[in-house]
């Protein structure tokens, strides 16, 4: 049995989990005041396993009767997690240094929570996925509550672990239903075990469920409580990570259920699916409108950001999926580069206030930049990427006849442009109060920005390479367009 | 005769009370609880499902030792940060963690 087993497709997760182990052990043996190195070695070692992830290229296989499945879609979104994780490293070592205690736990962890994320993107199986979901989750528990001796980090602690530990238990209610009416936990042969049979009451009741539970992950309304409070309180590049990679991982394994295995139920589900994108849109960006606190604002936008992602759920195709796959990337980028101005400015303000960011164009042209590209590309402007991303989701919905829906989604965009301009008029035509200095950005910092900047520009401009990618893994992952 | 039905139903009484719990208790710990009634039903669903329908199999038995296994991390995680805060604040009700906009 075990000479069966390909041991090579698991270079990847067995070298990450390799590195996590390895920061733990470096962490003791080196003294106290070198520590803070390991946030380099990390992002070394991150960079070798995202050159090791460029052999997978086109590998489609699976490991242990389909439990562990090894495609292009996984391996998509693994690198995806690994640019996140490096930028993530490269946005705390200025917090790390800060914090001065536990440096290599921390990366650890980090790195743990990056093992995670590729563990749920390639599970096959009910109880891999729920491995990978946990072992991402509780990483990030003690991320969030990383500041043992701030009350706002205790709390968002608190929070999510209460929050999510249940979401976890509907989830896996949801997971034990579905095992119990078909047999089995191999998402293939629930597909076809259900192919034959009708909806069953206790199978709707699984499904809804799973949506519930994984509703939360991704924080779509009405399961989005715990998102602005988490994000808040939590050490800003972990929000960073928690916005983009925790919620693309999710949704990454949202899709492989429910695309892969429901199909059969398809007609009932999206009609859930439907509901729960329009109230994630209308509600993620009317209540960000009010905010004074730039994190709460960034976690209502990346709630919202997750209802126009369903909408590539909702058109249920492969330019759907690659729709979803492209659009994460740019979410990606755009999250994390405005993430990491606030990351910039807070370490030396100290300051999460939207008017604290007044005249930051005189004090930091090169953060007032960054942040003014990340929100323009948040709320979809032309020419640069968010507004393609956005584009290639509206025609997928569109093709499928929801005009209203994607009427929608452009009425809810523009009204996002608002809450984003508010944030630019302050740091562009206030007055920098008196006397605030030159804010000083770390060098890692500057240039993890200027790359996510370039990269902003150019997916707008020419997208071509990337979606022809995207779509091309989309349509390996779900070869129908019915 | 005590059949898979029987079995069901206790499960999602177990799992409705968990729910309950988690929901109307002040004390954090108590949350946890509620939590783990909520997974222990599941556990109840999983083995019941894997004795009467399965028996041959292992599946769901492999899947509650897993269950089992992660909610004690989890807990273990949670009573540590519940401590922290103690420690903080003198207290483990949630409505003293009002730093944050609920």
């Amino acid at each position: 049995m075990i000479a069966g087993i390909d041991f090579s497709l698991l270079t990847v997760e067995i070298f990450t989990a390799a590195l996590g182990l390895g920061l733990l052990i470096i962490n003791l043996i080196v003294p106290g005041n070198q520590r803070s190195a390991t946030g380099y070695l990390t992002v070394l070692g991150l960079l070798g396993i995202l050159l090791v992830t460029l052999s997978y290229e086109g590998v489609e296989k699976t490991f242990m009767d389909g439990m562990y499945i090894i495609d292009p879609f996984a391996t998509f979104f693994k690198r995806l997690f690994l640019v996140a994780a490096i930028l993530v490293t490269i946005s705390s070592l200025p917090f790390v240094k800060k914090l001065g205690y536990n440096e290599g736990d921390f990366f650890s962890l980090l790195v743990f929570a990056t093992l995670g994320m590729m563990v749920l993107v390639s599970a096959g199986e009910l109880i891999t996925l729920y491995l990978g979901l946990e072992l991402m989750t509780i990483s990030f528990y003690i991320l969030v509550s990383f500041k043992k001796k701030d009350a706002k980090s205790c709390e968002a602690g608190i929070k999510y672990i209460i929050l999510s530990a249940m979401s976890s238990a509907l989830l896996l209610y949801g997971l034990s239903l579905v095992y119990g009416l078909t047999k089995t936990t191999i998402i293939e042969q629930i597909a076809s075990t259900l192919a034959a049979g009708t909806m069953q009451p206790l199978m709707a009741l699984g499904i809804i469920f799973l949506l519930a539970g994984f509703g939360f992950k991704i924080s779509l309304v009405p399961f989005h409580m715990w998102a602005p409070d988490v994000y808040e309180g939590a050490p800003t590049p972990i929000t960073a990570f928690l916005a983009v990679a925790s919620k693309a991982a999710a949704l990454a394994a949202f899709v492989r259920i429910f695309l892969i295995g429901f199909p059969a139920y398809q007609e009932y589900w999206i009609t859930l699916v439907i509901v729960l994108s329009v109230l994630t849109m209308v509600l993620g960006n009317l209540v960000a409108i009010p905010q004074t606190n730039i994190k709460r604002l960034l976690a209502y936008s990346s709630i919202s950001q997750a209802g126009y992602l369903l909408l590539g759920i909702v058109a249920f195709s492969s330019m759907g999926i690659g729709a979803i796959l492209f659009f994460s990337i740019i979410y990606v980028f755009t999250n994390v580069g405005a993430f990491m101005v606030v990351v910039a400015l807070s370490t030396s303000t100290g300051s999460h206030k939207i008017e604290d960011y007044s005249g930051l164009y005189r004090r930091a042209p090169l953060l007032a930049v960054v942040m003014l590209f990340c929100l323009l590309s948040l709320a979809g402007l032309p020419p640069l990427a968010g507004f393609v991303g956005k584009l290639y989701l509206f025609i997928a919905v569109i093709e499928k006849g929801y005009i209203w829906l994607a009427l929608l989604a452009v009425l809810m965009s523009m009204v996002s442009v608002y809450y984003y301009l508010l944030v630019v008029k302050v740091m562009f035509l206030k007055e920098p109060p008196q006397n605030s200095g030159i804010i000083k950005v770390p060098n890692g910092l500057q240039i993890a920005m200027v790359f996510s900047l370039i990269l902003i520009i150019v997916l707008g401009i020419y997208p071509k390479p990337l979606s022809d990618l995207a779509m091309s893994v989309a349509h390996t992952f779900f070869p129908f367009s019915f | 005769m005590i059949t898979l039905n029987h079995y069901l139903v206790l499960a999602s009484l177990l799992f409705c009370i968990g729910l309950y719990c988690a929901i109307a208790k002040r004390n954090a710990i108590g949350i946890l609880m509620g939590i783990e009634l909520m997974l222990n039903a599941v556990n109840i669903n999983l083995i019941a499902f894997n004795r009467f329908l399965v028996p041959g199999e292992t599946t769901g038995h492999m899947f509650a030792i897993f269950v089992i296994v992660v909610a004690a991390a989890e807990v273990a995680v949670g009573l540590a940060i519940i401590i922290n805060i103690y420690r903080e604040k003198l207290s483990s009700a949630v409505e003293d963690f009002d730093w944050l906009k609920w």
